[in-house]
């Protein structure tokens, strides 16, 4: 009997292939369930889910509340903008008071790398990671894989270059995990400043050079460039950026071959990826949104399907 | 007590033909009524029964879809057993169709109910009739009966009825595996 092995959702780097490979399969049915008429389906009538966001977040709170709503959860939204954080109120004590309200399981963007690996150490709730720090972002991996093995068919085997801001990027680490776990080779490609150091270790290659990178991939995430963070000087100017990494049409036809382009988004349009680029058929930007929810709903599912408490 | 044959061979092909007969008998030229066989372990009869039916009636088109009720289960999150969907292919819609459920045991009717809900999701069907090959008498948890049935048999409650498909690899066999309580 297949079983998914873990009982909370912190990082990619805790799954081992066949979990990933239940989360698709569990997904492909979400899929078809969210395409269709009615788009609902009540296996999480009596759980009850908080989305507790510590960071800012669009694309993945909204993935999240409606794959909830789509399983029939009840949640519960709370960002730490409005409420008694500010106050200074700690982090377990903030937790434990809105299960004490009956919560089931518990969603959590959080700055501090690790946040949810602590939590989970000291709540019964299950736990899924919606960003720690630098850290890791297990669902955005997740679905990514998944829009490649709906893209091309498979993972394993692919060459996938990620390319920008290694260094502060929670999606480029679960990626590589993730990538690797199912068989795929991964490379990075940015400024070596924004590349951090010993990351070989990992079993990835490095380049420098964006057009070495896309003459050997399959596919390319291109990561966003952390605009907020552009005080701290890791390359000298936005324009040089783009230039040097940026991914524009004339690029990509030089390439004579298809590669997929992917995206966690926000995009910054001609920073690093043109408009033309991002809206063209090889992007798969929007499909990865689309997959978002169902890969999301299949995590869900599979986590609260077996507490078996009831 | 070992296990018991309780349907194989010419009487099991005799049952698939009188069932098709009965659901011929009913529906006639089968103008808006859908098959639908239920995952996982259903499909092998409804796509059987399908194909036999066409044989019979050289009808080409029925229409026909399998549904998986894994997520209109009542004992998610309750049993300890993992709940894994299976494919699910309906391309249609139910409204207005007299719908077939097909399924192999009849046994408490929970999944029966389930899929009556997970039916409604693809619209209002006109009428909703269950066909199974095997009735486990004495055992419903639910009032829900089988409008077409290929055998019935009287079990005790910790018995297997075990029905096996040619498809698998194995016979066309059905068998009652008495299992200790």
């Amino acid at each position: 009997m297949k079983k998914f092995s873990q009982r909370h959702l912190l990082g990619i780097k805790e799954l081992n292939a066949d979990d990933i490979n239940l989360v698709f399969e569990t997904a492909d049915n979400f899929k078809s369930i969210i395409n269709r008429p009615i788009k609902k389906v009540p296996s999480l009538r009596d759980v009850t889910i908080a989305n507790i966001f510590f960071e800012n977040s669009t694309r993945t709170r909204i993935s999240f509340e409606l794959a909830q709503k789509r399983l029939s959860a009840d949640i519960v939204n709370f960002s730490a903008s409005s409420s008694s954080v500010s106050k200074g109120e700690t982090l377990i004590d903030t937790v434990n008071n809105i299960l004490a309200m009956k919560v089931d399981m518990v969603v959590m963007r959080h700055p501090a790398p690790g946040a949810c690996v602590f939590l989970s150490k000291h709540i019964k709730a299950n736990i899924i990671n919606a960003g720690d720090g630098t850290h890791e972002h297990p669902t955005q991996a997740l679905l990514d894989a998944f829009s490649i093995r709906e893209k091309l068919g498979t993972v394993k085997g692919k060459k996938v270059v990620i390319v920008g801001d290694i260094t502060h990027s929670r999606v480029a680490l679960s990626n590589i995990f993730c990538l690797q776990k199912l068989g795929a080779e991964v490379m990075v490609c940015g400024p070596s400043t924004l590349i951090p150091k010993h990351i070989e270790s990992l079993g990835v290659k490095v380049e420098t050079n964006l057009m070495k990178a896309l003459a050997w991939c399959d596919v390319a995430n291109m990561l966003r460039i952390q605009l907020e963070r552009q005080d701290l000087k890791y390359f000298p100017s936005l324009r040089e950026y783009s230039m040097l990494y940026g991914l524009d049409k004339e690029r990509l036809d030089s390439l004579n071959k298809e590669i997929v382009i992917m995206h966690p988004g926000p995009i910054n349009r001609g920073v690093e990826i043109t408009s033309d680029v991002a809206d063209s058929k090889h992007s798969i930007i929007l499909d990865q949104v689309e997959n978002g929810v169902a890969v999301r709903m299949a995590v869900m599912f599979l986590l609260a399907g077996q507490q078996g408490s009831l | 007590m070992k296990e018991r044959i309780i349907l194989e061979k010419k009487q099991f092909q005799l049952t698939l033909d009188r069932l098709c007969y009965q659901l011929i008998e009913r529906h006639g030229s089968f103008a808006d009524v859908a098959l639908v066989g239920m995952q996982p372990r259903g499909i092998f009869l409804s796509r059987r029964i399908k194909s036999r039916l066409e044989e019979i009636t050289g009808l080409k088109d029925v229409l026909y879809g399998e549904l998986d009720i894994a997520f209109y289960r009542d004992d998610f999150r309750r049993g300890n057993e993992h709940i894994i969907p299976s494919e699910l292919k309906i391309n249609f819609s139910m409204s207005h169709k007299q719908v077939v459920l097909i399924d192999d045991v009849l046994f408490t009717g929970r999944t029966i109910r389930s899929a009556l809900d997970a039916i409604t999701d693809f619209g209002r069907p006109s009428r909703v009739e269950l066909l199974v090959l095997i009735d486990r008498l004495y055992s419903r948890d639910l009032p829900i009966q089988a409008d077409y049935v290929g055998l019935t048999v009287d079990t005790r409650a910790h018995d297997k009825v075990k029905v096996e498909w040619k498809e698998h690899g194995k016979k066309d066999i059905v068998q009652i595996l008495p299992i200790k309580p």
